[in-house]
């Protein structure tokens, strides 16, 4: 609410009624509502259905009338990367392709390099889900020992979590990225062993390049923690501490902030 | 086995660390079978009693009241979750030996805020006594509370609590300073604290002086250079030909982006802080750069190229191109005071509402063609201004005469810089990559009577206006950074300064050697001997 983003009275109950819809007709075990992605025609509303395992078994979707669920295509990698040279804003009409020169250079006869202009159309789905991708790769974030790694391996939600302190809420090492963990790895040995095997086993948010891309307020005194991610502009992390509430939500216009080493 | 008192009675027994007790002999050789279960239960819980040696606990008073813990609570599905409640069993033993350190809760900052609040809301209540008796008063401040509902509809806007806080704070600044309007321009988020924004405009002839410090730091740093330049003449030195770039003399308050002053604060409650005017310079450096504001007045920007002040006067040129980029109203809304001579080549800078105005329809306000908006605050022109200032200092009646005039070493004259009037539609607004400048739409799509317009501004993500009938207003929320879809590349520093070109008085030359000098003084002697000889041989001896 602080932050400047609000769901409109209207939004939120079509939104509310859609959702449970969803759930019904996917079967999925719970339905998050991820987001807003602002087009220059129209915008679309993203929600993640969650299956049974909480990081894994996640499915995207998309709408943009609060009335029919489309799905998200899932791509290969190879897909992916060429999704993210697309420039400019999203238009709202997922049908709509973006054209992006590619310059190739190749050695062509003898010393000479030959350009050539290659164009490489991208659907704006394609990109769409690209970029929920990343976002959700890069920012989406949770408090630590909100979710476990059971011993056989699944990843579920602590149910005896009872939220985080107000001193804890100041460190980002509290906070943990939800997504594979790519971090953890490369620590040494002798951190590793002081790591909780069934609550750490995500990247926390001290790891982060460049250091400062995530801005932390506290709203009401210290009534809600409020995460701001600086990378990708519009994506709001907040958590009540004592309380087991916690939530984050995307409000932009799917662009990341290449900029954000000038910036700080 | 029981859970509970069992552990009174053995412990004592197993004290020493380590060593599993041995039952007395005496029970083993009593009785027969029973005893050899007997022995190992002894064995099992004494195994179990065995302190460990990290913790200093042992399993069987951890399993004690772990178990009492969960029939006592009896949560359901346990078992799925069973490794967690023993590990929070583990954590609340830790923390219990703590508990006498702290009496005194902190006082977090929550309570802080609350009672800065507090003294929000009881400024207004002795207020009202009073104001029940003027109803004429008209208070500065809008009812932004009810505008607040039409920006939440728009789906841009902060929450109803703080727009209730904002709407407070405002009249508490309209208390303490004698102002005319006052209107909530918006928030611009920081990286640990954020900005509200108040746009006000002073009642006429009352609005403080303090830009008279200003010119008095001035006028001592002439004096500065004045000194300087009286130990200078004592050593010649070459004077440098840097001239500074000439000054571009800022907006006087009133006219141009100092049309309107404007306070911040970091949260309502807080002290209102007002921002000076700003300068064309500023105005013109901030395009250059791009920095997210940390919400502390005075910090500084660090940048290249460098920002002439800190992060105040970087607030202040972002909200003057934001206000100059954004702020628009319904077409008729305001129009130009006719009885005002038009003077050539000035654009028209005042207007006034329109008391005819009927109202556009949020229909119409949402055709796509955008003509029916329009911009209300004067476009800023590159050099920093909305009106064109000739750094050469002329009158505006010899700039057709320039060409005939003897100038001093100055390149050519800078062309004046034109920008769009005021009250242009904002159709006019030139696309930016591509992209359309605005973006409009209704705000309800399925009850259409109640909705309003809403345009949405792709240059200034954040910018939002909305409008229905004879109502409008614009908000600001955002980082207060322009869009572009390329990256921000910083410009390049200046080129290497070239070496002075090497002439014959500064180019180094091995100094003449002794037969080179005997030389040239024998050649001298004899140029001289033609004329007269004795002289020469009077200097001769002199030497």
């Amino acid at each position: 609410g602080s932050s400047g983003v609000i769901l409109s009275p209207e939004e939120a109950t079509t939104l509310q009624t859609a959702l449970v819809l969803l759930k019904h007709e996917q079967k999925f075990t719970s339905v998050q509502y991820w987001g807003k992605i602002f087009g220059i025609n129209n915008d679309y509303y993203i929600a993640i259905g969650i299956g049974n395992d909480e990081m894994y078994d996640r499915k995207y979707l998309y709408i943009k009338d609060c009335m029919n669920w489309g799905d998200l295509p899932i791509l290969p990698k190879e897909a992916q990367e060429q999704a993210r040279l697309a420039k400019g804003r999203f238009s709202g009409d997922p049908s709509n392709e973006f054209e992006h020169i590619l310059i190739k250079q190749l050695p062509g006869e003898g010393d000479e390099i030959h350009e050539e202009e290659e164009t490489v159309i991208i659907k704006e789905e394609d990109r769409l889900t690209t970029i929920i991708n990343d976002i959700s790769h890069e920012a989406f974030i949770v408090p630590r020992s909100a979710y476990i790694r059971t011993p056989t391996g699944m990843i579920s939600k602590n149910r005896t979590f009872e939220g985080l302190s107000v001193t804890e809420c100041t460190k980002l090492g509290q906070f943990l990225h939800f997504r594979e963990a790519t971090e953890l790895p490369k620590k040494s040995l002798i951190d590793r062993a002081n790591l909780d095997k069934s609550l750490d086993f995500l990247d926390s948010l001290e790891e982060d390049v460049p250091k400062g891309s995530w801005s932390m307020q506290f709203d009401r005194g210290c009534g809600v923690t409020l995460l701001k991610s600086l990378l990708w502009p519009g994506y709001v992390f907040y958590h009540v501490p004592h309380t087991s509430s916690f939530g984050s939500v995307y409000y932009g216009i799917g662009e990341k902030n290449i900029d954000l080493p000038f910036m700080l | 086995m029981n859970g509970t008192a069992e552990p009174d009675v053995v412990p004592e027994a197993a004290a020493d660390a380590g060593s599993p007790v041995v039952p007395a002999v005496g029970d083993n050789a009593t009785n027969g079978l029973v005893n050899v279960s007997e022995q190992k239960y002894q064995d099992a819980k004494a195994f179990m009693l065995q302190s460990s040696t990290q913790s200093g606990l042992n399993l069987y008073d951890h399993l004690a009241e772990l178990l009492s813990n969960i029939l006592s609570k009896r949560p359901g599905n346990i078992v799925d979750y069973f490794e967690e409640l023993s590990k929070n069993v583990k954590k609340e033993r830790a923390k219990a030996s703590e508990d006498y350190i702290y009496d005194r809760p902190e006082k977090p900052n929550e309570i802080a805020n609350a009672e800065l609040e507090t003294t929000l809301f009881k400024a207004t209540d002795e207020e009202m006594d009073v104001a029940m008796d003027d109803d004429d008063a008209q208070s500065p401040v809008p009812n932004i509370i009810e505008l607040g509902s039409h920006f939440q509809s728009a789906g841009m806007s902060i929450s109803t609590e703080e727009t209730y806080r904002i709407y407070f704070a405002l009249k508490t600044l309209a208390d303490t300073h004698p102002l005319q309007t006052v209107r909530f321009w918006g928030k611009i988020l920081g990286l640990e604290k954020n900005y509200v924004i108040a746009e006000v405009e002073y009642r006429e002839g009352e609005e403080e002086e303090d830009d008279e410090e200003q010119g008095d730091e001035d006028k001592e740093e002439d004096e500065n250079p004045e000194d300087a330049d009286d130990e200078g003449e004592e050593d010649e030195l070459p004077k440098s030909t840097y001239k500074p770039p000439p000054v571009i003399l800022k907006e006087e308050k009133g006219s141009g982006a100092n049309r309107k002053s404007y306070f911040v604060c970091n949260e309502p409650g807080k002290e209102w802080v007002k921002l000076p005017p700003v300068t064309p310079e500023q105005i013109a450096s901030a395009r250059l750069i791009k920095k997210y504001f940390t919400g502390r007045l005075d910090a500084l920007v660090v940048s290249y190229p460098p920002f002439p002040g800190n992060e105040t006067n970087y607030l202040r040129a972002q909200i003057a191109r934001i206000s100059a980029g954004t702020q628009i109203s319904p077409l008729g809304f305001y129009q130009f005071d006719e009885e005002e001579e038009e003077e050539e080549g000035e654009a028209r800078e005042n207007f006034i509402e329109n008391p005819e105005f009927e109202g556009v329809s949020a229909r119409e306000l949402c055709d796509s063609s955008l003509g029916n908006w329009v911009h209300h605050v004067q476009h800023i022109l590159p050099q920093g201004r909305c009106s064109w200032f000739n750094p050469s200092q002329k009158g505006d009646e010899e700039f057709e005469d320039e060409e005939d005039e003897d100038e001093k070493e100055e390149p050519d004259e800078p062309e004046p810089e034109v920008g769009p009037p005021l009250l242009t539609p904002i159709s006019e607004d030139a696309e930016i990559n591509g992209v359309p400048p605005w973006s409009v739409k209704l705000s309800h799509k399925f009850a259409r009577e109640i909705a309003v317009a809403v345009v949405r501004s792709n240059l200034w993500p954040g910018a939002v206006a909305v409008a229905k009938d004879k109502m409008f207003e614009n908000l600001y929320i955002g980082w207060g950074h322009k869009y572009s879809s390329e990256n921000y590349s910083p410009p390049p520093p200046p080129p290497v300064m070239t070496e002075h070109a090497s002439g014959p008085d500064i180019t180094e030359v091995d100094d003449p050697t002794v037969e080179e000098e005997a030389a040239l003084r024998a050649a001298q002697q004899e140029a001289l001997e033609e004329e007269g000889g004795e002289e020469m041989e009077e200097e001769e001896e002199d030497d």
